[in-house]
């Protein structure tokens, strides 16, 4: 252990409390993943947090000794966002899990960081409100991760992530300082700074405080689950849907093969035989889901569709999404191995991203499962492999890089709502330019010139926060000369 | 349009991306200020006298339009309205309505106009996907893609949306775009008070914009007949409401004159009577405003500094802040027209110093001297 390791866990234990600066190395190595599981380290230290002050000084301390921090929620990401740093402090603030404040007048909760994405629709439910970003790991994922992620769900399609679902948050800048962006109101004088921290994956700071949008319960909500021959037929239905000028809640798709393994894991009942599913829902006012969900039952008519299934009520309608938001984990059943894949792509280019993806998954000779938010143009290719077999996880590596390469060049995304984390540096490089990845680091030097933030995630080499040459904070020469005011 | 401030010293106008950096290049370290049509150059402070006027007007046009993907890329000098003409014919919309006539997108941008709609649809900072920004050094960098969902990298469209010219010069703009709704339905209610707009927001129906109108509260719905229809009637039993198909005269529109004071007022939801009644003390104040998301404009014949400080303590109170967007320059001058800005200013300084450490882009227009 190093001597500033040292000097940084004598500090946090006065500051925070012994019993809450974890060192033991057998305890320490429970936060060695994510939900990235191939990527491990063990941290040296794991503070765990139990208030804004427990964070202040963390972070104040690691600033003051250049240590590097780590925050972390509930640990599903799945990029290796909260992958530690094996000479650094884990900062967990899963036990900051209180709902301070549920305003429904003003439809806003403020709650800590730590609580669970569905406890925040399960409070205000009874109201007739709900939080719209739901992933579908909402069960566990913590808010602060669903900031630091800007996370998505099967719903944003029609409602929006996270970001447009936070109007507030209390942030720690890594050098211990508070500050206060948005609140309640929708809108602040000043540069929109609450914007560039949602999605920022734990690198400018971390959220002890948030503050979010609460959106009242569509009045009718009708669900249906389609079976079709082909993949082809199932894309063509997404782009019939949105061209017929159609907004649904959510439209999701499933291939052959993530349907055997949902079928397996959950006996969800999807259509026999079908080469692909999707699934449709509709919700608003009774008069706007009538017309609308007519209108997508007959395009999956025209598309071929040779099942129609309609939920009858919520619990049927929980069968339908059952065996998609158990996709990931079904997969286990059919792979001793997967990568779970996050790409986006242009919606209309579906159906020839898929033929590619048959192709790649044909060259390198692993199986692929597709599962996506097909109204959004988000793929979540699943590349199933066995790495007791020799060379095939670096068949399924190769894979999951041609798939990525596949969305840049068709002029997408190497993540649609995952995020970067440690996973897809690599690839950063080649979806911007080195200007524009420099540019966005700019933003990083201002909230963290240390770097001590979550370091090595997200850019692939960081920038250097020392001052431009000529650079100058002072007033501008022309107002120092008295030929202009400041107001 | 006349530029607050001395005069100024060159005035460009450059046709390409590669022009505007050749500008920058060649212009350091003189003072810029980025432009698209002007109806909003009066907006914020009066700032430094400006040596380069960057007339952005010759940067026009849709670059990429697939109506399939409900997305379009545009250069930021394209009026809002040409490129609305072009969706139309594919029956789609960009769902943003400020209504200054002939404004670019690239200037509802860095001004974060917006209107009506922005209660169902949000403002440019919801609906910027892309964006392509030349710095003050004249580096071009892009942020986000022309993808709707995508978390690649910080999301610096946020920032550039009501940076009012001074973190970069904003060249190309792409947006996630929305189906034209075929119908509507318009419920006016002569009178509106907290109460109304509290039953209103509570209910099931979804409007596309909740406005307040002078003394009139005007509620839009937009989407199919049948569904329009059967949400006007029942908003309308929710008070006294009239329904028909076309909104009232000066909906929408900034409630000030060319003269006078313009403030933008953001407060909680609930805090609506409390704002309106702070305004009914200042004579000659007319309000318009998106009371369902809690943004109201007002338009005064004058302001001094005193009232200002009294209607900002009391927005403070329902948790909101007052900016003096449009006022004669020598009232500018005199007032503080951003208004506090909180703990975050150090850190909004220290994100200028980062974008344009020389401070030529905008100088002195935007909070804190920004
Ligand atoms: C089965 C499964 C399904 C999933 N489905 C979806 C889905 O549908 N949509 C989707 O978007 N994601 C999905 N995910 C990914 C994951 O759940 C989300 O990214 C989630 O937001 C992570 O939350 P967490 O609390 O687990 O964060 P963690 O994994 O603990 O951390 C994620 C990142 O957030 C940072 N962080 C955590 N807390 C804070 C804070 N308070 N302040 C600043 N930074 C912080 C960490 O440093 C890290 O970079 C899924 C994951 C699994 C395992």
């Amino acid at each position: 252990m190093t001597g500033e390791l040292a000097a940084v866990i004598r500090d946090l234990r006065t500051a925070v409390g012994a019993q809450r600066v974890l060192t033991d190395p057998l305890q320490c190595r429970t936060y060695e993943c994510d939900g990235l599981t191939h990527f491990r380290v063990s941290p040296a230290v794991v503070v765990l947090a139990e208030c804004t002050d427990h964070v202040r000084a963390t972070l104040r301390i690691c600033s003051a000794h250049r240590v590097p921090y780590v925050a972390r929620g509930s640990g599903t990401g799945l990029s290796g966002g909260a992958l530690p740093v094996a000479d650094g402090v884990l900062l967990v603030l899963s036990r900051m899990r209180e709902i301070v404040e549920l305003d429904i007048d003003n439809q806003r909760a403020v709650v800590e960081p730590g609580v669970i994405n569905l406890s925040v629709t399960r409070a205000v439910a009874s109201q007739g409100y709900f939080y719209a970003p739901d992933p579908s790991s909402q069960q566990v994922c913590s808010i602060g991760g669903n900031v630091a992620e800007n996370s998505g769900g099967a719903h944003c399609l029609k409602y929006g992530f996270t970001t447009h679902h936070v109007t507030g948050a209390v942030v720690v800048l890594p050098d211990g300082s508070l500050v206060h962006l948005g609140g309640k109101v929708i809108e602040s004088p000043g540069y929109d700074l609450l914007g560039a921290f949602v999605g920022s994956e734990g690198t400018l700071g971390v959220a002890t405080e948030v503050t979010l949008r609460l959106v009242r319960r569509p009045e009718h909500i009708q669900t249906l689950l389609a079976g079709f021959r082909s993949v082809t037929d199932a894309a063509g239905t997404v782009s019939d849907i949105i061209a017929a000028g159609v907004l649904p809640a959510a439209v999701e798709m499933m291939d052959r093969l993530a349907i055997e393994a949902a079928e397996a894991a959950t006996h969800c009942g999807y259509p026999p035989g079908a080469d692909s599913i999707l699934v449709v829902e509709v919700d608003g006012s009774a008069a706007e889901v009538a017309a609308h969900f007519a209108d997508v039952r007959r395009i999956a008519d025209a598309r071929g569709a040779f099942e129609i299934r309609v939920a009858a009520d919520d619990a049927e309608r929980a069968l339908i999404w059952k065996g998609r938001k158990s996709a990931f984990a079904a997969v286990g059943r059919i792979s001793p191995n997967y990568l779970v894949q996050d790409g986006v792509i242009p919606r209309t280019a579906l159906p020839d991203v898929l033929r590619e993806i048959g192709r790649i998954s044909a060259d390198c000779g692993v199986r692929v499962a597709n599962v996506f938010h097909a109204g959004d143009g988000n793929l979540h290719p699943l590349v199933l492999y066995d790495d007791a077999v020799a060379g095939e996880t670096d068949r399924a590596m190769e894979a999951n890089g041609r798939i990525l390469d596949l969305c840049i060049a068709y002029g997408g995304s190497v993540t649609g709502e995952h995020g970067v984390g440690a996973d897809k540096v690599a690839y950063m490089g080649r979806q911007f330019t080195p200007e524009d990845l420099d540019t966005m680091q700019r933003v990083r030097c201002a909230f963290d010139p240390a770097g001590v933030s979550n370091p090595g995630k997200v850019f692939p080499t960081p920038r250097l926060c020392g001052e431009a040459p000529g650079a100058r904070s002072g007033v501008h020469p022309l107002q120092e000369a008295g030929l202009a005011a400041v107001f | 349009m006349s530029l607050p401030g001395s005069a100024v010293a060159a005035a460009v106008r450059p046709d390409s991306i590669a022009e505007v950096v050749d500008v920058l290049r060649h212009t350091r370290p003189a003072s810029v200020l980025p432009r698209g049509a002007g109806t909003k150059l009066d907006w914020g402070a009066v700032g430094a006298p400006i040596e380069v006027d960057l007339d952005l007007r010759g940067l026009a046009g849709i670059v990429e339009y697939n109506p399939g993907d409900l997305v379009v890329r545009a250069m930021a000098g394209t009026p809002l309205d040409v490129v609305q003409a072009d969706l139309a014919e594919h029956g789609q919309f960009l769902a943003l309505d400020p209504p200054e006539a002939g404004a670019t997108l690239g200037g509802i941008v860095a001004a974060g106009a917006s209107g009506p709609r922005r209660h169902r649809y949000g403002t440019a900072r919801d609906l910027l996907i892309g964006v392509a920004a030349v710095l003050a050094d004249g580096t071009v960098a892009r942020a986000g893609g022309k993808v709707v969902k995508n978390v690649a990298g910080y999301d610096l469209m946020k920032i550039y949306t009501g940076s009012f010219g001074t973190l970069g010069v904003i060249v190309e703009t792409t947006w996630r775009l929305h189906p034209r709704p075929p119908d509507r339905r318009v419920v006016t209610f002569a009178g509106h008070d907290g109460a109304l707009v509290r039953r209103l927001m509570h209910s099931a129906l979804t409007p596309t914009a909740v406005e307040a109108l002078g003394e009139a509260l005007v509620v839009v719905f937009e989407g199919l007949t049948p569904a329009v229809r059967a949400q006007a009637d029942a908003a309308a039993r929710l008070g006294e409401g009239v329904v028909t198909t076309t909104v009232p005269a000066g909906f929408g529109v900034r409630p000030w004159l060319p003269d006078g004071i313009g403030l933008k007022i953001a407060y909680e939801i609930t805090g609506l009577d409390v704002v309106l009644a702070a305004l009914r003390r200042l004579p000659g104040t007319r309000v318009v405003g998106r009371v369902g998301v809690g943004v109201l404009e007002a338009g005064l014949p004058a302001i001094d500094r005193d009232q200002l400080d009294r209607l900002r303590a009391v927005v403070a109170r329902v948790g909101g802040t007052v900016v003096v967007l449009a006022a004669p320059e020598e009232t500018k001058r005199r007032l503080d027209v951003w208004g506090p800005v909180g703990d975050a200013l150090p850190l909004m300084r220290r994100v200028k110093d980062q974008f344009d450490p020389e401070h030529r882009l905008a100088p002195g227009r935007f909070v804190g001297g920004i």
